[in-house]
């Protein structure tokens, strides 16, 4: 069933029991939150994902709770939990969103050696998919979160699962995150976006989630085999200018940028350099959405790489 | 009392065949809460049965094996860099618990986790151990003077010590219970029977009785049992792998005794039979009786040790739970020193921030050690 097919009421009611069931594929998340509002966003956030019967297998057990106790008239917190563990520190209760999907994303890197787990975007159009992998501040967000909007199908914006046996790569196509400026720089680009209400202070500035274009929920099960591995730059005032790197490069950037690249061992390694091998490796410059449009369908010609 | 779900599949794997994804998903969430699901990838491997566990939960044994091969990996890596910064001037130098098991080859060592080094040294080179691990990378944590002075006045162990680069810590102890507890260890005899570690000159493991008196010992007078049910396997691991060695179980009362270590051994022994079904030769079951606490004692015992050797998840607790962590957390403390000393302790404690339990690793790119 799909999770807007599911009534309000009742979408609520399984949430506070910890009977919702959301297939975020290849992983199911079985989540539980008392806290106001969050089965909004969640609807909201997540249209067109399916919800499965409580009785199957769940990967992971999310709960993001209110904080009991006199604090929280004062301030209140939410704590995540997983498998029933409570997270280190609470969050201010309206950044409760962003950490369930914090949280999601710590427990699929943290405990699915299946796959290479590359902190990157990926994106992709007629069968071939880009990774962006990304150190912070790279503007990788933005740009994923703009080509989205210009026909790239998302896996993710954060999280490219490398299945190092097909060589595909899977994405879950959830939520994508948005941070300080580039949250108005896509209302401007793409003003039919849905997003959530801005949550402010958190750890990485002011975030808002952006509902995942519908196409590329309902294609969220098909891997992708990556033709290009471009590492964005944004640069202010910048040209735009896509330019080649070199093989060897990309690799430590790869690894660097890999949740378990450590824990792969030589697997990893072998992998990342098939990965490299079959891609083009490349550098993007930019400063404005239209140029990337523009960069990146020159990409798909066959202009460039 | 029925077994929990990780409990009956670790002791019969078999019996995994044909669990349905509701049995499937409350196992993982067991073993994960237990630090116990490596160890069932293991057993489950071992027994031929892991390829037949349906895709889903397969992924999450398998990940968790493999994090363990890497830390096993890793430990073998650490204890070479502490044989290099250590050995040389200390002697003896004796690693402890996890260490131990994995270094000295053990089926303890199975699918086992870890989160540090421990790591024995005589008293009188302590301060000697301690520099020479500063000038190698290792520093010192717990910069709070009173900790500093808690540690170093009534602990059995300096604060932990984490290497600059590596993020890895290390315990180092000078004896194997606090210089204040009830029972006086005679640590010298322990190190003095030390017998060193193939392939790592200057290295050392406790001989087995040692091994597993120290092992019983920790489990019976710690406070908080994070791994409360996982050290019970330790145990049960030791246990069958020793047993088959002459002369083990004929060792074992004698040498409690001499060391003062009766009543630890007591206690593992009744839990692993009780809750693990671990094979012990009746003989020795007779031999240790003498060293059992009174009727009542006995009985408040197992109400806590059933209740917190299990896995710290919702699926496990019942009205007694809490009750049986509050007692154990006191015993512990009434254990590890003298009243008036422990009601100083207590006060200061409860005048200063207190420090929030560590649960998690933080959510970050490092996440995944577990303790």
């Amino acid at each position: 069933m799909i999770i807007s097919a599911l009534p309000a009421a009742e979408l609520d009611d399984r949430l506070q029991r910890g009977e919702l069931l959301l297939d975020i594929h290849p992983f199911v998340a079985r989540l539980r939150s008392d806290i106001p509002g969050l089965a909004n966003d969640l609807a909201s956030m997540y249209q067109g994902f399916e919800v499965l019967p409580a009785d199957r297998f769940a990967d992971f057990h999310v709960a993001v709770t209110r904080e009991r106790g006199p604090r929280h008239w004062i301030k209140p917190q939410a704590r995540f939990h997983f498998d029933g563990r409570p997270s280190f520190i609470p969050l201010p209760l309206h950044q409760a969103f962003a950490m369930l999907e914090w949280g999601l994303n710590w427990c699929v890197a943290a405990h699915s050696h299946q796959f290479l787990i590359i902190h990157a975007a990926v994106i992709e159009k007629g069968g071939r998919a880009v990774v962006l992998p990304a150190p912070p501040g790279s503007g990788k967000s933005t740009l994923c979160s703009g080509l989205i909007q210009r026909g790239w199908r998302l896996l993710s914006d954060e999280l490219g699962l490398y299945d190092m046996e097909s060589g595909l790569i899977h994405g879950m196509a959830r939520p994508v995150n948005l941070k300080n400026a580039s949250i108005e720089v896509i209302r401007a680009y793409a003003p039919d976006v849905v997003m959530t209400a801005p949550m402010p202070d958190t750890s990485k500035g002011t975030v808002c989630l952006m509902r995942p274009p519908a196409d590329s929920v309902a294609r969220r099960r098909e891997a992708a085999r990556p033709a290009w591995i471009v590492l964005p730059r944004y640069q202010r005032d910048a040209a735009p200018s896509m330019a080649h790197q070199g093989k060897a490069r990309t690799f430590m950037l790869l690894a660097e940028q890999s949740f378990n690249y450590d824990i792969q061992g030589a697997v990893g390694f072998q992998a990342i350099g098939r990965l490299v091998e079959q891609c083009h490796c490349l550098e993007f410059t930019y400063s404005r959405l239209d140029d990337a449009d523009q960069a990146f369908q020159a990409l798909l010609a066959g202009e460039v790489g | 009392m029925a077994r929990d779900a990780i409990v009956a599949a670790l002791l019969d794997p078999a019996g995994t065949l044909g669990l349905g994804e509701p049995a499937w998903d409350l196992l993982i969430r067991q073993g994960r809460r237990a630090n116990l699901l490596a160890r069932l990838a293991h057993v489950l491997n071992d027994a031929g049965l892991l390829e037949r566990v349906p895709e889903a939960p397969r992924q999450h044994l398998r990940s968790a094996l493999l994090m363990v091969e890497r830390q096993h990996l890793a430990m073998h890596w650490e204890v070479n860099c502490i044989r290099l910064a250590l050995a040389e001037a200390i002697q003896p130098v004796v690693l402890l618990k996890g260490a131990a098991y994995v270094m000295a080859g053990l089926p303890a060592a199975h699918g086992r986790t870890f989160s540090d080094v421990d790591v024995l040294v005589p008293r009188a080179l302590l301060d000697q151990a301690e520099s020479r691990l500063m000038i190698h990378g290792w520093q010192g944590s717990h910069h709070d003077e009173y900790d500093q002075r808690y540690y170093r006045r009534w602990m059995h162990e300096i604060p932990p010590m984490r290497h600059i680069s590596r993020g890895t810590t290390i315990d180092l102890h000078h004896a194997i219970l606090p210089e204040t507890a009830r029972v006086k260890v005679d640590n010298a005899a322990l190190l003095g029977a030390a017998i060193p570690l193939d392939g790592q000159p200057g290295l050392f493991v406790l001989r087995p009785v040692d091994m597993l008196l120290h092992s019983a010992t920790h489990l019976f007078h710690e406070g908080e049992l994070g791994n409360g049910l996982r050290d019970l396997f330790d145990l049960d691991g030791l246990f069958r792998h020793f047993g088959q060695t002459p002369g083990f179980w004929e060792a074992l009362a004698p040498r409690a005794r001499a060391l003062g270590l009766g009543r630890p051994l007591y206690y593992a022994i009744r839990y692993v039979r009780m809750l693990l079904d671990t094979p012990i030769p009746e003989r020795v079951v007779e031999a240790v009786a003498s060293f059992a606490p009174t009727g009542p004692v006995r009985a408040l015992q197992d109400f806590c040790y059933r209740r917190m050797l299990r896995p710290h998840h919702a699926s496990c607790r019942d009205w007694g739970t809490h009750p049986a962590a509050l007692l154990l957390y006191v015993r512990s403390h009434w254990l590890r020193m003298p009243f008036f000393l422990l009601a100083a302790h207590l006060t200061r404690k409860a005048f200063t921030r207190p420090k929030l339990p560590k649960l998690e690793p933080g959510l970050g790119k490092d996440a995944g050690q577990e303790g």
